[in-house]
């Protein structure tokens, strides 16, 4: 299909180029060519300026109004409810400055129009006008500056002592998700350097913290507590952006960072809302970080509480998963550990007879 | 390159100082390396038509993967070989590639080189009233540096494991690491070492720039008399010295990190099995050195396009530029603060938030110089009387841009706001917009308008109009619904939204914008056209088509090297005395003294006369001295 477009479109240039290059030089030699022969095409020049800024408009009213449900996303954290008000509150403000500047634009060129009658007017400068245009733009910006800053402070103060934390790891190409366990409420020290094959975390498994986090494949938070997500990445920077609970933090390699947020509507509540049943919250990546960018796709769940702490209890630890690993805890706290990953007897029997 | 026309006239006699120029040339000394600064201009205007012809053909490339995802690509494979994968569709580290180099190709080569090169290049010494630039030879330095350091970057694009591809920032560890992404390999070496070189080449063509407009200005040119042209290309190049140095410390780190195992941009990092002994460094510390060039970057490729539109605004609306004073002034204040607002490109990457509320109420303070600038854009059309050219409508063309990509500015500028926007689509549209099209216009606008003075004719003005609809109408097409896309979260450096199923409404609006950016470019054909034909065929120039004021355009038609045959004029006046009440022309040159208007002068110029006799006095004592 495009094929043919592509072809379309180019032989229509052609020809366009061709014909009007023809015309345009006959009648030149016709008129005599003459430099001043500023007339006829500086009309339409001035009329296409018209033309232009009210099909422009006409456009840009039609697709904002029609499609706004297509290209506004449904809010689902209690920042993004400022946020998105800085938002419109920004669109408003520069949306009447983009018509009334635009609209003076195009009206002027198509109103002061080259005529031969007329003289253009000697007007090289109005200090009061100056001050006026410098200083009114100022105090506009300072209002939108200022309610900005006070957003932006709420959204990267401290989180809660008892928000609930995830850990969030970005690596080519996925997300690795860490939970601290329902027995500690703590996740474990890690090091890069003791990730492996099975533990993509890198846990420290001298920590007892670490015992029982577990590491889901996909991600349930409660909705309407405080959940604090803890961003790191193992190779190369990612960007964890959740854009219905308008979240956006880099993930980076040696540096860890952090989103604090409060989820405001379950998975079932926002699929009834939009009537949508397949409807998935979810994260993605938004820095480039190599071939398989554009498919770090993650599942989150918005849970009620209650059903969230149900699906946390039902998780395996991450130890019970490789019970292999529990030769690296230190001798002393193996009982400790088998008890909080939660480690079954018959597991314990076949490691024995492999050690 | 072969401009038959220009042919310099030996004969011509050489007032004053530079007579022990050689002006016998041969093809070598008058056509390659030349030390004169016009035909430098056109070896850049020609080396970066051919860089935007490259990174506007890599564009429909990614755009046609973009707006028709299932299509079958496999037509292409003549020209891009194994980037075609098995199925037919565009390579996704190939789709990377060429985003990045899409990217380095036009802001550097085209907008960077290819903009400032050519105008500052041309018109500095034309319109200071200079014989060239300081050091001619330095400037012929300037372009074969960049021409070796295109040569390489063009390299890079037939290597086995293709070009660079951590996007134009090439932000580490990505770019660090060959493991973590093909391009990161000799394409990221090749990018390094072709990037250093056009730092050098830019850092020699600046100091040229600014010492010539410091030292050579003729007489009576004093700063308050200069062109905003002028004052444009000064700051630029004021920026440029600046910063360009920074980016060029932070790609020596990191090829330092890439070959000889410093940790400055690296740690923690487990990659491809292993873990890397790579500790202690920041990759946040890249993003700093990068975008302490990057954000003033923007600037260098924009003020050039600015001074270019006020220049041809005035002359075409016959009337003065409005606010002379407040033009400069902003300009130099938006000079200043491009160096201290570089972290709104951070405000996500963990940075201290502190920080990001700083660097936020300092982006939005240089809303306030630009928005002065289009106010007095709009100021200087009222009451014109406007003809036209091509040249002064890709002028209007830039100023609908400056404002509609510059007002997004303000959403991206607010730390709260970027945090949704940023890396998606609206950042591409706000940037495309501010940056690509309107410098791109006021390269257009540039092109249009001394397209007489490169090569003595005209181009056909129908054939402009036409160019102009097209690319205008084109570029709000391609670029205006990219903020629907952005707002509804589409991440930017996406291969592919076929695995989205919630953010996948967009399949027309995406095939609608990639139609008009191949119409588009398509458009572009109709310029090359008009300029390759016009170079030899086009109507023949007479000495000052545009009725303008500055001094290039008292030089003869084809001006030879050294620019005025005789004496290099005096000015008296500032360069937008158009319409002026009581004068008989609606435009007086800037060479034209007072005296000789005294019909038109305003009552503090007519105090001015008499310095102009003692001003005449003094050349008169000069030439005798020398
Ligand atoms: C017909 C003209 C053009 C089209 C259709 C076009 C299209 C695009 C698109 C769609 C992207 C985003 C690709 C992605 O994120 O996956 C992009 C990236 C970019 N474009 Fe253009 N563009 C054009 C001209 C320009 C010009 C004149 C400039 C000069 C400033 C420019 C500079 C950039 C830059 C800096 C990037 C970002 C590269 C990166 O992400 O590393 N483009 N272009
Ligand atoms: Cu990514
Ligand atoms: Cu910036």
């Amino acid at each position: 299909m495009f094929t043919a477009v592509v072809i379309i479109g180019i032989l229509l240039i052609l020809v366009i180029l061709v014909i009007l290059f023809r015309i345009g030089n006959l009648v030149g030699i016709v008129r005599g060519k003459d430099q001043s022969d500023i007339g006829k095409t500086n009309k339409v020049n001035a009329w296409m300026m018209m033309a232009f800024m009210i099909v422009m408009f006409g456009l840009f009213f039609w697709y904002s109004f029609v499609y706004f449900d297509d290209y506004t996303l449904p809010i689902a954290s209690e920042h993004g409810v400022e946020t998105d008000f800085m938002f419109w509150l920004t669109m408003a403000v520069t949306g009447f400055i983009f018509i009334l500047t635009n609209v003076l634009l195009f009206y002027f060129s198509w109103k002061y129009q080259f005529s031969k009658e007329n003289k253009a007017k000697f007007y090289p400068d109005n200090t009061k006008l100056e001050v006026i245009w410098t200083i009114v733009p100022a105090i506009v910006l300072a209002g939108l500056v200022f309610t900005g800053l006070r957003t932006w402070n709420d959204i990267t103060d401290e989180a809660s002592e008892d928000a609930e934390v995830v850990e969030i790891m970005g690596y080519q190409f996925g997300w690795g998700l860490r939970y601290p366990g329902v027995k500690d409420n703590e996740l474990g020290d890690y090091d890069y350097r003791l990730i492996d094959a099975s533990n993509q975390w890198g846990m420290d498994l001298t920590d007892e913290n670490s015992y029982d986090d577990f590491t889901p494949t996909e991600m349930h938070i409660p909705v309407g507590k405080e959940v604090l997500f803890k961003i790191r990445a193992k190779d190369v920077l990612h960007s964890v952006f959740a854009p219905h609970f308008r979240l956006k933090m880099d993930a980076v390699p040696g540096m860890p960072t952090h989103f604090k947020f409060t989820a405001t509507k379950t998975t079932r509540q926002m699929q009834e809302e939009l009537g949508d049943p397949d409807f998935e919250y979810f994260i993605t990546c938004t820095e480039i970080c190599g071939r398989g960018h554009f498919s770090m796709k993650i599942r989150v769940v918005v849970d009620e509480p209650a059903d969230y702490e149900e699906w946390k209890a039902s998780q395996t630890t991450w130890l019970k998963l490789y019970p292999e690993y529990l030769e690296r805890v230190p001798e002393e706290k193996r009982e400790l550990a088998i008890i909080k990953a939660g480690l079954e007897e018959d597991q314990l029997q076949e490691m024995e007879a492999s050690l | 390159m072969a401009t038959a026309d220009i042919h310099i006239k030996e004969s011509a006699p050489h007032g004053d100082h530079h007579e022990e120029h050689e002006h016998h040339t041969n093809f070598w000394t008058h056509y390659i390396f030349t030390t004169d600064h016009k035909m430098i201009a056109k070896q850049f205007l020609l080396t970066g038509i051919f860089w935007a012809i490259l990174g506007g053909a890599m564009s429909v490339i990614f755009r046609l993967q973009l707006g028709f995802p299932d299509a079958n690509l496999e037509w292409i494979r003549p020209l891009l070989g194994d980037w075609i994968t098995e199925q037919g569709k565009i390579d996704p580290e190939f789709y990377l590639a060429l985003v990045t180099m899409h990217g380095t190709i036009m802001v550097f080569f085209v907008l960077t080189a290819g903009l400032s090169g050519t105008f500052s290049n041309f018109l500095i010494p034309l319109q200071i009233g200079a014989r060239d630039m300081a050091s001619g030879f330095m400037n012929m330095l300037s372009y074969w540096f960049f021409f070796i350091s295109s040569v390489i970057m063009f390299t890079s694009l037939f290597i086995e494991t293709g070009p660079a591809s951590g996007g134009w920032v090439i932000y580490p560890p990505l770019s660090a690491l060959p493991q973590a992404v093909n391009g990161s390999g000799l394409g990221m070496t090749l990018w390094l070492t072709a990037m250093a070189l056009f730092i050098v080449s830019t850092l020699l063509g600046g100091i040229n720039y600014i010492t010539t407009v410091i030292n050579m200005r003729t007489q009576g040119m004093s700063f308050s008399k200069l062109p905003l042209t002028i004052w444009a290309f000064f700051l630029t190049a004021i920026i440029g010295l600046l910063s360009f140095p920074v980016l060029f410390a932070a790609a020596l780190l990191l090829i330092f990190d890439r070959s000889f195992g410093t940790s400055f941009y690296l740690s923690d990092i487990y990659i491809g099995g292993e873990a890397l002994p790579n500790q202690g460094g920041s990759p946040i510390l890249f993003q700093h050195l990068f975008w302490f060039l990057g954000h003033p970057e923007v600037y260098i490729v924009l003020l050039p396009a600015l001074g270019i539109t006020s220049e041809v605004i005035a002359t075409n609306s016959r009337k003065p530029i409005f606010g002379y004073k407040a033009m400069v002034g902003s300009m130099l204040f938006i000079a200043i603060l491009s160096f201290v607002v570089w972290a709104h490109h951070m405000f996500v990457t963990g940075m201290n938030p502190f920080l990001g509320s700083v660097f936020m109420l300092l982006t939005l303070i240089i809303a306030v110089p630009s928005a002065v600038k289009v106010f007095n854009y709009l100021t200087t059309l009222w009451k014109g009387n406007i003809r036209f050219t091509s040249a002064m409508m890709f002028s209007i063309g830039l100023v609908s841009f400056f404002i509609s990509g510059g007002l997004t500015g303000i959403f991206l500028g607010n730390s709260a706001i970027d945090i949704q926007l940023h890396d998606t689509y609206f950042v591409v549209a706000h940037f495309h917009l501010v940056m690509g099209s309107a410098s791109f216009f006021g390269m257009m606008a540039g092109i249009y308008h001394w397209f007489p003075k490169f090569y003595g004719r005209m181009m056909d003005d129908k054939l402009g109009n036409v160019h102009f609809w097209m690319t205008f109408i084109g570029v709000y097409m391609v670029f205006f619904p990219m903020h629907y896309i952005g707002i509804a979260g589409y991440p930017r450096r996406y291969y592919s939204f076929t695995n989205f199923d919630t953010l996948n409404s967009f399949a027309d609006l995406n095939s609608f914008v990639s139609i008009a950016a191949i119409l588009t470019l398509g458009a572009q054909g109709i310029f090359l056209f008009n300029f390759f034909y016009s170079m030899y065929r086009g109507r023949k120039a007479t000495a000052n088509p545009w009725k303008s004021n500055t001094l290039e355009w008292t030089t003869p038609i084809n001006p030879g090297h050294g620019n005025w045959p005789g004496e290099i004029p005096t000015v008296y006046r500032w360069p937008y005395d158009y319409s002026k009440p009581g004068a008989k022309d609606d435009f007086i040159p800037q060479t034209v003294p007072f005296s000789a208007t005294p019909e038109s002068n305003l009552p503090h110029e007519n105090e001015l006369i008499r310095l102009e006799k003692e001003d005449d006095d003094v050349i008169r004592v000069d030439d005798k001295e020398s």
